[in-house]
């Protein structure tokens, strides 16, 4: 018969047990405890005099498996486990913008605790679909590639598909600084939420931000690479609930950044194999898409509150495979998807953001006349068909050169190179407004075509942007 | 039945363990102090294993279990038209009058509204003799839809009593002489197939105004149709695009752990959107049950049940119904994951080794039948999959794939194409054109089956040509092989792309697909004629009125026009040849 210890706690009143059995990676497993919610809040007192927090993942009258999220190193069998009789709760209110915490909550800019005007539960319940309103109001990003062709509208969740090596926090910060509502003051606050990043690319966020006086309207919530694992897997629900309390109780419009998904995912790895669950595909747990669901849903804009979350998860796609669960699963999930191509990266274009396989799910409701301009749906259609006719073509004068072509295909040729030169090329601190800045543009590079090859621009729209035909000009 | 208690032994997630109570599989009960709805799924020993439909976060062992001898069941009467549910019939409505716009947990409601009043007239009089499915009166239920009030089944007698008027639907309006008491409304385990008499081989297509899938794949009303393809290859707006514009009187329309924000469009939008066949809203002739991907994994597994058992109910009333599941792969994993939490042995990919025998079942529920009544219904099941980066040898495709009749394959390299539909023409298949050719040549064309083959012939030749194109160039082929490529760009440029968002092109009659394919063929006829006669094919390609007759589909109008169009392309195109 195991012997357990009763011993008050000094912080809060519960019993500490020290009835450890097994510890397996970031998992302990307790004996013979009394009743003990699912999900509730554990401390464990080392014995060397430090606490570290954890959650039950499974309760029964025999066995309780405690989730642990600063990692289990040096828990002993002596070790005090005290159970806090709740769910885990962030301490939430307005004081959070212009806060960095850590991955757990705590602060960690050396300023005090968060005045707490409220303490929400981080697992947030899941928005009723009745209760949703349709996002429809379009973010101009001043990224051209990103407002022509897959428009971000307010409300969305539109992860980045990147890779190693690729500069996606470059332009999640350029995104995260350059958002606006055209027609519109209000501004948006940004939640950052950092999973296992290298404390160097962590300084390259906040230098960012303070440079550019964004920290000021930024929450901060960092978990590093050298960070525990486990912790990870809170840290988005903290950020996210932050962002819920400031959109739906003070009205603030938030983006959401999080980086990096691929890490979490990791995290949800590790914690399924140390429980020993079935895995699914490449290791990666069942219900991983669940999981991924909790998070990505929590984006949107509901009835009768002013306030929306707009989500950016920039996740690197192992091996650079979109197929890869990860990406995957979040693509399933997500209302589209920017992806980031290495082949534009090397050929120096920045932002190298590759429009073809990139979509948005929500650009219909967020564009045209009184939303962005009149013409904005035709012309992206056509920078695409022309882009991806030029870039196929590409192929084929590989194999039997450009003499081969005939004049439509020479131009479409062309034009794929200067779209990308022109169009895509911005420098990191060039803000395009969507008028003049981008669809303009977009008008004068497709008038180096043809008119008559541009057939998914309706004629009333070229009489009324077309630029004077460069081309009609050349033969006269 | 006797309300035993039990008390939670264990929580593992959405699964929960009792002991104390002996429950029967599927049982209904309410866990904890909250009353969370949960169902058996296992009984192991002493030990019940309950599959919670709410967050389970916060309960703990000790808290109370009560059976509530009920299986999982669905309320069925007048109410349930233009109503949005979540997987276990809860309005979404009164979840957001209840608990606001966030869905928290420990809140029952009704399916049906039991309060509200209808107008019920008796169709049938004291002394008549009714059975299970008889029809024993009518209520308005939409402006275009009249629910038929049916005797439940098991039940038959001599009406003793019977009453028109105002009333709820808990109210008995009809009296048999054994003093069985009938109201509107019934209730029916979700898990059990309604009965009928007997199922018929479906020979009506179900005709949905998308021409590759009425005019190459067509479904049959009461046929089985999967759907799978990558993310971004149009699943969802095919499906909603079939939602929209089949021609079934009743259409369900399951949203399973997809994306909240598509709910509600497809919950903006239908109510202003008209049904081409009565005019009226589609949301009168409309059930959505929207269970999102975050929302509890165990009432997403029971979703498509509920979304079925509704489907033949009103199958039962002689109505042609078509179901939407999408999609049906989060609820292969809704399973999986609640399969994993038992620790059962997993079958392929994790998902448990029932798998395939669930999605036939699912699917088993569709037909065309004779009902209990003797009228005919049917329930068309078209059943979205999503494959894990796009590769269907995954076991709910396949799973999928060996029990639907129809196959419409979803390919991410047209969705980069942009050619939509997205559906690629040359792995698709539909096992119904036989059983469905005489329909055609009745209601149709008399030669409609022949034009058919002769488009897909087409196609099935472009793609043997595209082969040698591609290493040596569309100028080395002959003329009339140019040709054909010429007639097959058309065919999948005019005929099978088909833009959903735009409100002409959006939704094609039958006839007018008809006669595109003719002209098609009309086109490829004259212009071999003109060229034996010695025009050029680029002559013959760029007639000014192929490209009118290409682009008036966009047009209102268009069907009325079609035919002097093509005659005006037949003549150009023989003026081609007298210019050379």
């Amino acid at each position: 018969m195991l012997v357990w210890r009763l011993t008050r706690g000094d912080i809060m009143s519960g019993k500490e047990y020290r009835t450890i059995t097994d510890v397996k990676g970031p998992l302990v497993f307790l004996n013979k405890t009394e009743p003990v919610s699912y999900g509730e809040i554990v401390q464990l007192m080392l014995t060397d005099g430090s606490i570290k927090n954890g959650q039950v993942l499974d309760t029964s009258d025999d066995q309780v498996i405690v989730q642990v999220f600063e990692g289990t190193a040096s828990v002993d069998r002596q070790t005090g486990v005290k159970f806090l009789g709740d769910v885990f709760k962030l301490p939430v209110s307005k004081g959070l913008i212009g806060r960095i915490l850590d991955g757990a909550g705590r602060p960690r800019d050396g300023g005090p605790d968060i005045v707490a005007d409220e303490m929400a539960d981080i697992i947030g319940a899941a928005i009723n679909p009745y209760s949703r309103q349709s996002p429809e109001s379009f973010i101009q990003t001043g990224i051209s590639a990103i407002d022509a062709c897959t428009s971000l509208v307010r409300g969305q969740k539109l992860p980045i598909f990147s890779a190693s090596g690729l500069p996606h926090n470059d332009i999640a910060l350029q995104i995260a600084r350059q958002a606006k509502l055209v027609g519109s003051d209000d501004d948006f606050v940004v939640v950052f939420c950092a999973m296992g990043i290298t404390a160097e690319e962590y300084n390259f966020f906040v230098h960012d931000l303070e440079r550019t006086g964004a920290l000021e309207n930024s929450a901060l919530f960092v978990n590093l690479a050298d960070d525990p694992a486990v912790e990870r897997l809170i840290t988005p629900r903290l950020a996210l609930t932050a962002a819920e309390y400031l959109a739906f109780e003070h009205d603030y419009h938030v983006l959401v950044i999080y980086t990096d998904m691929t890490n979490y995912c990791e995290s949800l790895r590790q914690i399924g194999a140390a429980r020993e669950e079935v895995p699914g595909r490449r290791g990666y747990p069942g219900y991983m898409y669940t999981d991924l669901a909790m998070l990505y849903e929590r984006a949107g804009l509901v009835k009768g509150k002013k306030g929306s979350i707009t989500q950016f998860p920039i996740l690197t796609m192992p091996g650079d495979d979109i197929t890869h669960p990860i990406p995957d699963l979040s693509g399933y999930i997500t209302e589209g998807q920017i992806v980031i191509s290495r082949e534009l990266h090397q050929k120096g274009i920045y932002p190298p953001i590759n429009v073809l396989p990139s979509l948005s799910r929500l650009m219909n409701a967020g564009i045209g006349d009184g939303k962005t301009r009149e013409d904005h749906k035709s012309v992206s259609d056509q920078l695409y068909a022309a882009y991806a006719q030029g870039k196929e073509l590409r192929g084929l004068v590989a194999i039997v050169g450009e003499d081969a072509l005939n004049e439509r295909d020479l131009q479409l040729l062309k034009f794929a190179d200067i779209f990308e030169d022109q169009f895509l090329r911005q420098s990191r601190d060039e803000d395009r407004t969507i008028s003049e800045g981008t669809l303009d543009l977009a008008w004068d590079l497709l008038s180096n075509i043809d008119t008559k090859y541009l057939v998914r621009l309706d004629q009333k729209w070229i009489d009324k942007y077309h630029p004077t035909d460069k081309i009609g000009k050349d033969e006269e | 039945m006797s309300k035993e208690n039990g008390v939670i032994y264990r929580i593992s997630g959405p699964v929960v363990t009792a002991i104390g109570i002996s429950p029967r599989m599927y049982e209904v009960v309410r866990v904890g102090d909250e009353g969370l709805m949960g169902e058996v799924i296992e009984l192991h020993g002493d030990q019940s294993v309950i599959q919670v439909y709410e967050e389970t976060s916060g309960i703990r062992p000790g808290e109370p279990v009560i059976r509530t001898g009920q299986t999982l069941s669905v309320q069925l009467g007048p109410g349930l038209l233009t109503q949005i549910y979540d997987g276990i019939q809860r309005p979404l409505p009164k979840l957001e009058e209840t608990m606001g716009v966030f869905i928290t947990r420990g809140v029952d409601a009704d399916g049906l509204d039991l309060e509200r009043e209808w107008d019920f007239s008796a169709e049938v009089k004291k002394g008549d003799e009714v059975g299970p499915g008889h029809v024993i009166g009518i209520v308005q239920e939409t402006e275009t839809i009249e629910h038929r009030v049916m005797v439940p089944p098991k039940i038959s007698g001599t009406v003793k009593s019977i009453k028109s008027g105002t009333f709820n639907i808990k109210e008995p309006i009809c009296i048999l002489d054994d003093g069985t008491e009938i109201a509107m409304m019934q209730e029916w385990p979700v898990r059990h197939p309604r009965p009928f008499v007997q199922k018929y081989a479906p020979d009506v297509p179900l005709i949905t105004g998308q021409r590759i899938l009425d005019f190459l794949f067509p479904l049959a009303k009461g046929g089985t149709a999967g759907i799978p393809g990558p993310f971004g290859s149009g699943k969802t707006v095919t499906q909603q695009q079939l939602a929209k514009w089949s021609d079934a009187q009743i259409v369900v329309y399951i949203g399973c752990g997809e994306r909240g924000n598509e709910m509600t469009e497809v919950l903006d939008e239908f109510p202003h959107l008209i049904d081409p066949n009565t005019n009226k809203p589609l949301m009168n002739r409309t059930v959505m049950i929207a269970n999102t991907s975050n929302m509890p994994v165990a009432a997403r597994e029971a979703s498509v049940y509920t979304g079925i058992t509704i489907a033949e109910y009103f199958r039962d009333m002689g109505y042609n119904v078509a179901l939407m599941a999408d999609s049906t792969s989060r609820w292969a994993e809704a399973m999986r994951e609640i399969s994993s939490r038992l620790e059962e042995m997993p079958g392929e990919e994790g998902y448990p080794a029932y798998l395939s025998s669930r999605l036939a079942e699912f699917y088993e529920r569709a037909g065309r039948v004779q009902t209990l009544a003797g009228s005919d219904g049917s329930v068309s099941v078209i059943g979205a999959v999503s494959p894990p980066g796009g590769d269907i040898s995954e076991p709910v495709s396949q799973g999928t794939l060996r029990i639907v009749k129809v196959f419409w394959g979803l390919d991410a390299g047209l969705a980069r194409q942009r050619h939509f539909p997205a559906i690629n023409w040359l792995n698709s298949y539909s096992l119904y054109p036989q059983a469905l050719d005489q329909w055609y040549r009745d209601n149709i064309a008399p030669d409609f089956p022949e034009v058919r083959t002769e488009i897909s012939t087409l196609l099935q030749i472009e793609s043997e040509l595209q082969e040698i194109v591609q290493l040596v160039g569309s100028d080395a082929l002959p003329v009339d092989q140019q040709l054909t490529l010429e007639v097959a760009r058309m065919i999948r440029e005019f005929f099978l792309q088909q833009n959903a968002f735009h409100d002409v092109d959006t939704f094609s009659d039958l006839h007018l697909q008809y006669h595109m394919a003719k002209a098609i063929l009309s086109f490829q006829e004259e212009a071999k004629k003109a060229m034996a006669g010695g025009a050029q094919l680029e002559d013959v390609v760029n007639v000014p009125a192929r490209t009118d007759l290409m682009r008036g589909r966009f047009e209102k109008g268009y069907q009325d026009r079609i035919s002097d169009l093509v005659s005006e392309m037949n003549k150009q195109i023989d003026a081609s040849m007298e210019a050379n």
